[in-house]
């Protein structure tokens, strides 16, 4: 019976319960957008592993290592495997094809990165050419890259026309990790440069460090940096979260204000939905007070009220986060160059049914107080 | 007519809390909407400000900025000899090779790290740039271990004051000025005797040369001539050109996001807009329908209506444009995804963006309220009359 | 005395969902230039919806209706509303006031659609209220007068275009005794002294009494005396 009076009650106004509604799923599609982008910010942060250090100069990722330093590293204790690479910073026929491509060492890389996932045959077929390169997958269908399709990237710091022959095209283990990269062989970098701008050669822009023991990362990380210090090129070696933490922090400021005003937007519908249904309450008067002289306690209707209330913001909460999914595709489709994980969290979803629950709690608040508190023979007044 | 204003004025007053809620929604998107632009203006300034019109940067072809950019001493030279560099009072030329590379420091209160440009300049950076002038302490000594740095990076990070000791690059330097560069990106740069930082950091070559056209028109036949001469792997652009480069990735996001915001904020205050405008009508059928009786015609009504909802949309507008304005106080800085360093700007108000904003506003009223209005004018004079 | 009113073999019926609600079948009257009518019958007889199509407010399905010898059945809906404006002047059982204006500006409000200059406006205003005795009531809202003297605001509202026609929907339904003297007295006043036409429709035996003639409507149907059926006696 409850249920019935509910549902017709909630839709007696069809067109103002259709605009609550529709309020309440634009305000939980925003919510769920914002957080999107702020979960997508911190993807790297999400996709890193405990089991490996970053290092690199001390002064800025600007500035190299030298190549030597790979053995030294090696013997400190607690590291098991070292890999390095360069950031290559090239580009794809124009300047706006952006992604992330490296010159790596391919075998400690490999080793290092499980969570890439590539045929056996493909992996052999990487390490036998030093012209070889290796593509996510997501990348690979952007430019429509084929296995042994020949890639010319043009570079911006290091000049020139590079070629390679793609190889292999791995997957993410899952979809938290970014399968938008590039990576080629160290060597191919290394030689070239040895040719044209010697100086330039056996230089490392980080080296990666794989831990034998993940509980003792801070030591060995304090290890490694102690070996070169107060040599001309000092290090700082870092969890791979600390390093990718770095950069999010860089964004702090907008960060900070895209979380305030995901907050704001509940604070916003809050306020519409609870104006709907004080207009509600104060119209059906009339109506609660003859269910209390009929002795319906304050409690059943307290529960009508709260049970409308719920249910339209229900309503609009699973409508904003069916929206939410095509939404984010949209937004992926117009900035996923810069974001190359960008994926709806469960995390989320949750909290957009809390907050659905709250809104729906909140606003039938005032209503409730008003009707348990009217005195029958006032509110009999208002009736024709 | 001044009654008809009057009636949809007061209309409003009467219903104080749903009049105040809708306005407030309304003004909530207008404040995004103009504070988007108010960013997108401030940078886009903050940019071009930066540069000089007559000054050319040349680097590194496809090098995107002067960090990955490297010029050799031999092709710096051969720019140095250039017929279009305009020669400087003292009789030589006007011109500045530097190099530009990042340092990390830690910021102020939050401790968190961010990149910072360290210029390494010669005699003539500063006359080029006249947007920049010496706030406290002095320039440089030429072939001394002395920096001065830009008042952003004085209030924002730590260890930089006037007289402070840093230590980076192996060596140490003293902070003997502070510069004020107004709203250009050089407020967020530290600046020292380039022949200086190059040993220190290694780099045998520079990252740019900047220089004054000796005449302003004469900038497309030098860069023909750089660009194609095989000597060299250089570009060159206005100044004003390369810095409005920088921007267009930080400039791209900051506006879908902001477009996408205020598109999903509207549709809620649009859709407040029609809830409320929707139970004034429900609220005074009575009354329409005494209007109708004493003659008043449809669209009037309509009118009327319509009237109340953009009266509405205008107060939101005006009090979303009003606490927007004083965003103008405070400074963003962030790290510009293109160079990887950090930038500072503000907001700037501009009146077209008060225009558009108040039109924005009422494109929202006019939105929320047509339906209603519609409605107002349609009801049949009986049953209007005769509801209670 | 000339006819200020006639209705000639007027029928109207409602929909109500699916079937046809007949309830004015073939009506003719004709009510002369002075009358003061009053208009009675049993609840859902057809009265006030006879009255709605004097004013102008509603449309006969079938027949004609002059009044002051414009054929108003024939008006488009924009040509009815200005006809209003000018030569219907209606007061309602429940005062129908603007609530957000003043005294005053509800009796200005008709003039507005006058083409008058706004301080001849003002005058009429002024000059209906004083008709109405309360001048010194001007500046103030509905919401602070008492029933009575909304209502007389509602009859200055009413006069002060100098319209054709008076019509009257249970100007006393809402009034305490005292009020409805008053108003009763008013309306008398304004058909003996000024010569004004009232059609009234009412329940009320004692504004039935300050008219001059009465019809009666019973299911659709006009008399000059109530329709009494012997089952009802008993």
């Amino acid at each position: 019976m409850l249920l019935r009076l509910l549902f017709r009650n909630a839709f007696r106004h069809k067109l103002r319960t259709a605009l609550t509604v529709c309020g309440m799923a634009v305000a939980v599609l925003a919510f769920c957008l914002l957080r999107t982008v702020i979960a997508a910010w911190y993807a790297g942060v999400a996709a890193s592993s405990a089991n490996r250090l970053i290092t690199r100069n001390a002064i800025s990722l600007v500035f190299s290592l030298p190549l030597s330093y790979k053995d030294r590293i090696r013997g400190v204790e607690g590291v098991k495997t070292v890999s390095y690479g360069n950031w290559f910073g090239a580009y794809y026929v124009e300047q706006k094809n952006f992604f992330a491509n490296f010159a790596v060492e391919p075998r400690t890389y490999m080793e290092l990165y499980p969570e890439y996932i590539i045929l056996p045959e493909q992996r052999e077929a990487f390490y036998r050419d030093r012209k070889g390169c290796v593509v996510g997958r997501k990348l690979a269908k952007r430019f429509s890259w084929r296995v042994n399709d020949t890639v010319t990237l043009i570079g911006t710091i290091f000049p020139g026309n590079w070629e390679f022959v793609v190889r292999g095209i791995y997957d993410g283990r899952d979809d938290t990790i970014d399968d938008t990269q590039f990576f080629f062989h160290w060597d191919y970098l290394n030689e070239t440069l040895k040719l044209t701008v010697a100086r330039r050669a056996d230089q490392v822009g980080f080296y990666i460090v794989g831990l034998s023991d993940p509980n003792r990362a801070a030591a060995t990380a304090a290890a490694i940096d102690a070996v070169f210090k107060n040599s001309f090129a000092e290090t700082l070696t870092e969890t791979e979260r600390a390093f990718q933490m770095g950069f999010v922090s860089m964004s702090e400021a907008i960060l900070t204000a895209i979380r305030l005003v995901s907050l704001v937007i509940i604070v916003i519908i809050m306020a519409v939905v609870a104006n709907t249904m004080a207009m509600s309450v104060r119209e059906r008067l009339g109506e609660y007070v003859v269910f209390k002289t009929l002795g319906f306690r304050g409690r059943y209707l307290a529960g009508m009220i709260l049970g409308e209330s719920l249910l339209i913001t229900g309503l609009g909460g699973v409508l904003g986060i069916l929206l939410t999914f095509p939404a984010a595709e949209g937004f992926r489709r117009a900035v996923g160059t810069w974001f190359p994980v960008f994926r709806v969290e469960p995390e989320t979803i949750y909290l957009a049914i809390a907050a659905t629950l709250v809104v729906g709690v909140v606003a039938a608040v005032l209503p409730v107080w008003h009707v348990t508190t009217v005195r029958i023979a006032e509110g009999l007044r208002r009736i024709g | 007519m001044g009654l008809l204003f009057a009636y949809s004025f007061r209309n409003l007053l009467t219903r104080r809390l749903t009049t105040f809620l809708t306005a407030t929604g309304m003004a909530l998107v207008v404040f995004v909407f103009a504070s988007m632009l108010m960013l997108a203006d401030g940078l886009e300034k903050t940019l071009v400000e930066t540069g000089s019109f007559d000054n050319v940067v040349v680097t590194r072809r496809s090098s995107g900025s002067e960090v990955q950019s490297g010029i050799d001493r031999l092709q710096a030279a051969i720019v140095e000899t250039q017929p279009e560099v305009a020669i400087g009072l003292n009789g030589r030329s006007l011109l500045a090779k530097e190099l530009v590379v990042l340092i990390v420091l830690q910021k102020r209160g939050t401790d968190a790290p961010a990149n910072v440009v360290i210029r390494g300049i010669s005699e003539n950076s500063l006359a080029l740039r006249p947007q920049v002038r010496l706030a406290a302490g002095r320039m440089p000594r030429p072939g001394s271990s002395e920096i001065v740095v830009g008042e952003s990076v004085a209030k924002r990070f730590k260890g930089v004051e006037f007289g402070a000791t840093m230590f980076f690059a192996m060596r140490t330097w003293t902070v003997v000025g502070i510069f004020d560069a107004g709203n250009t990106g050089f407020t967020s740069e530290i600046w020292g005797d380039v022949d200086q930082f190059m040993p220190a950091f290694r780099r045998p070559v520079y990252s740019s040369v900047i220089f004054r056209l000796r005449n302003s028109s004469e900038f497309d036949t030098l860069k023909a001539r750089i660009e194609s001469d095989p000597r060299l792997t250089l570009e060159a652009r206005r100044e004003t050109s390369y810095y409005r480069d920088q921007s267009k990735a930080m400039a791209k996001f900051l506006s879908i996001l902001g477009l996408s915001l205020t598109i999903i904020f509207s549709v809620g205050a649009v859709v407040g807009a029609m809830i409320t405008m929707y139970a004034a009508v429900g609220n005074r059928t009575t009354e329409i329908g005494t209007l109708r009786s004493l003659g008043f015609q449809r669209r009037t009504i309509l009118f009327a209506f319509l009237l109340e909802s953009l009266i509405l949309g205008v107060i939101g507008g005006c009090a979303g444009l009003f606490f927007a304005a004083f965003l103008q106080f405070f400074t963003v800085s962030t790290t510009n995804f293109q160079t990887f360093s950090e930038l500072a700007f503000s907001f700037t108000l501009t009146p077209t963006t008060v225009g558009k904003g108040l039109a924005f506003s009422l494109l929202m009223g006019f939105v929320g309220g047509v339906l209603p209005a519609f409605k107002a004018s349609r009801l049949n004079i009986v049953e209007a009359l005769r509801s209670v | 005395m000339a006819a200020i009113v006639e209705i000639v073999e007027v029928s109207k019926s409602y929909r109500r969902g699916s079937y046809l609600l007949p309830v004015l079948t073939d009506i003719s009257l004709v009510i002369e230039a002075g009358a003061f009518l009053a208009l009675m019958g049993p609840s859902g007889s057809g009265k006030t919806t006879l009255l709605n199509l004097i004013a102008g407010l509603d449309q006969a399905d079938e027949g004609v209706i002059r009044v002051g010898g414009v054929d108003i059945t024939s008006l488009s809906e924009s040509e009815l509303a200005a006809w209003r404006a000018g030569h219907v002047g209606f007061i309602f059982q429940f005062y129908n006031l603007i609530p957000v204006l003043t005294a005053f500006e509800n009796v200005e409000l008709p003039l507005m659609l006058s083409g008058l200059s706004k301080k001849d406006r003002q005058e009429h205003a002024a000059m209906a209220l004083g008709l109405v005795n309360l001048q010194d009531r001007m500046a103030h809202y509905p919401g602070q007068l008492s029933g009575g003297q909304q209502q007389r605001v509602a009859i200055a509202r009413a006069v002060v275009t100098d319209p054709t026609i008076l019509v009257a929907d249970e100007p006393t339904g809402d009034l305490d005794r005292g009020s409805a003297e008053e108003v009763l007295a008013l309306m008398e006043r304004l058909s003996g002294d000024l010569g004004k036409t009232i059609i009234m429709v009412t329940h009320d035996p004692r504004a039935a009494r300050k008219a001059r003639s009465m019809k009666y409507l019973d299911k659709g149907v006009l008399a000059d005396a109530p329709q009494i059926t012997i089952s009802e006696c008993l």
